[in-house]
């Protein structure tokens, strides 16, 4: 590779060389000031702050980084576009919020001396997800699956004294060194009848090449099973229930925001670039008819939306109905995707910005609560709402907002969500989603009447959040009302996003 | 008889259908990540024989390379989390780890 080429490749990933740098600068700082933990959250702020302001800065830069020599144009290892731009905005503000939630959490702090690995491997989930959006060669898509993945295996048993930690990271392990292992395998099949890993070379292959439907069925859903395990989709969502309640509650948020929305621009990228022939005027896309991913996907999203709703009716751990509730969302998401335009894409755009605020607050509030009563059971937060007001209401707004209710943030998501369904004529689709928004206002609201209108058999304890967790929740709340009445802001940056590059 | 590429195309999926059964069957943790080794590997065979046989460069070949080193650190964090499971429930029984099932 030319020296030029170089420096043109480096400076389109300026992003996720920062992250590089201070994921380094964390195990540096971290071994040589022993003594100064307490600023390790700072550093990781800063360091994200940094990649933060260059990402937006970048926001409408486009090109392939580290394309290898004598291959035609287009080919490239990485695609940066405004797209990934997008979720790579997502993922830092998340992660950012995620860094404060970690400095107060009990469960992380009770393992004080271990702190520095734990940044750091923040860190190392972090660059993973950034490679994973940006990826346009399964050769990276498999590599930056496995960085994130062995990151978040080691996070979700941090605090190793606990039975329930070692539970989740084994579980989480084993189900996702399997997967990963059965897409690897997808993808040397479709290497042995392309003859590359790029997924441009494959989408030529797809229009011209001579095709062998069994082989390229197999492999493709081999491919989607490891995919559909990072953004836990029904048949491979197993693992989510038991990671997330097992987990220290802010790797559980991360995971659920963050590892998600990298696994879905995966699989947005990998159909956008890999399988549409040409985009017609009303911005439908035209697949190669080689494999119906519609079809598979509508199904799939189908089933783990009514799984994970139904399943979590019956849940009283706060954590694990959490966890079901967001298998639930994934379906809704994939069901946007399942309509494969670029409305569907744009209102995915908008529901993942909503869930990632109204999620991470949620969960914020279930940490500031177990923190003070040691618990998550839903039959501990009886007469709560009363002892703490504040978060009571807020927890409150949160959930109202994910079963989607006007005037929150969440009605947003869900009205794009439809509309795109249903101008692609997809009424079907769009009435089951809507009977399964009803079953979930059950079990959200099942919270609010334990709060409010239980009567405890014990007083509950008052529960005082400091000063910066009131600004936190408040960081969270806000918004959460504001952009359900407002949202033109978000509406505009998706649609400025909803751009691929070379495609 | 020549060795051609279909030779190693059922030598791949053997392994790939034995990994498949280990980890599907077996109760100990090691011998599921064993299995999860052999499916790896099946992977491996896959693209080196497609990168011999298909004329299509190195491509295959770095891509087994990496894969051995992604390999070899999954095991080493596989085998942390199992240790960590030995010390707190004192077997590695993966039926019997059932303690977050409601």
């Amino acid at each position: 590779m030319e020296m030029n080429s170089l420096y043109d490749s480096l400076s389109l990933i300026a992003p996720e060389l920062i992250i590089s740098v201070t994921l380094l600068v964390i195990v540096l700082f971290d071994l040589i000031f022993k003594n100064n933990k307490k600023m390790l959250p700072f550093l990781s702020t800063v360091g994200l702050a940094v990649a933060l302001i260059t990402q937006a800065g970048n926001l409408t830069d486009g090109g392939f980084a580290f394309s290898p020599e004598n291959t035609p144009l287009f080919y490239g290892m990485l695609t940066i576009d405004s797209f990934g731009a997008f979720f790579k905005i997502l993922v830092l503000a998340a992660s950012m919020l995620i860094i404060y939630f970690s400095s107060t959490t009990d469960e992380v702090n009770e393992s004080f001396d271990r702190l520095g690995e734990y940044y750091t491997l923040i860190f190392g989930m972090v660059l993973g997800m950034m490679f994973m959006i940006s990826a346009s060669d399964l050769i990276l898509i498999y590599l930056s699956v496995e960085l994130l993945s062995l990151s978040s295996y080691v996070l979700a048993g941090f605090s190793k004294n606990k039975t329930r930690n070692n539970e989740a990271a084994l579980k989480y392990l084993l189900f996702g060194a399997f997967s990963s292992g059965l897409m690897l395998f997808g993808i040397s099949l479709i290497y042995g009848m392309v003859g590359s890993t790029n997924l441009t070379a494959l989408n030529n292959f797809l229009q011209t090449g001579s095709i062998n439907l069994f082989t390229i069925t197999i492999s493709l859903i081999l491919v989607f099973a490891g995919i559909g395990y990072k953004i836990s989709s029904a048949p491979f969502h197993f693992w989510t229930p038991d990671v997330y309640e097992g987990a220290p509650i802010s790797i559980t948020a991360f995971l659920s925001v963050a590892s998600k929305a990298a696994g879905f621009a995966l699989l947005i990228r990998f159909i956008r670039v890999g399988f549409v022939s040409y985009v017609d005027s009303e911005g439908f896309w035209k697949l190669s008819e080689v494999f119906d991913w519609q079809l598979l996907l509508v199904i799939i999203a189908i089933l783990t939306m009514t799984l994970g709703n139904f399943s979590a009716l019956w849940q009283d751990n706060l954590k694990r109905m959490l966890a079901y509730s967001s298998i639930a969302h994934a379906g809704y998401m994939l069901l946007g995707l399942a309509v494969m335009s670029d409305q569907g894409v744009l209102a995915v755009l908008v529901y993942f910005f909503i869930y990632a605020i109204m999620n991470i607050g949620a969960f914020f509030i279930v940490m500031l609560i177990a923190n003070r009563i040691g618990s998550e059971n839903i039959d501990d937060y009886d007469g709560l709402g009363f002892k703490a007001p504040l978060l009571g209401v807020s927890l409150g707004i949160f959930l109202v907002s994910l079963t989607g209710i006007p005037p929150t943030a969440g009605f947003i998501g869900k009205l794009y969500l439809f509309i795109a369904l249903v101008d692609a004529n997809m009424i079907a689709v769009a009435v089951i989603a809507l009977l399964n928004t009803v079953v979930s206002l059950y079990y959200y609201i099942r919270v609010l009447k334990h709060m409010y209108l239980v009567k405890p058999s014990t007083e509950p304890p008052v529960i005082k959040p400091s000063f910066n967790n009131l600004i936190f929740v408040l960081i969270l709340a806000v918004p959460t009302i504001i952009f359900g009445i407002y949202f033109t802001p978000i509406l505009d940056f998706a649609k400025q996003c909803v751009q691929f590059f070379g495609v | 008889m020549e060795v051609g590429l279909s030779h190693f195309l059922v030598v791949s999926t053997a392994l790939l259908s034995l990994g498949i059964y280990g980890v599907i069957t077996r109760k100990n943790a090691v011998m599921v990540l064993m299995g999860i080794e052999l499916i790896l590997n099946a992977a491996n065979i896959n693209f080196v024989a497609f990168s011999k046989y298909g004329n299509f460069g190195l491509e295959g070949q770095v891509m087994a390379l990496f894969i051995i080193v992604l390999a070899a650190a999954e095991a080493a964090i596989a085998l942390a989390i199992v240790l960590n499971i030995y010390k707190t429930f004192n077997h590695v029984n993966v039926d019997e780890i059932e303690d977050l099932k409601e």
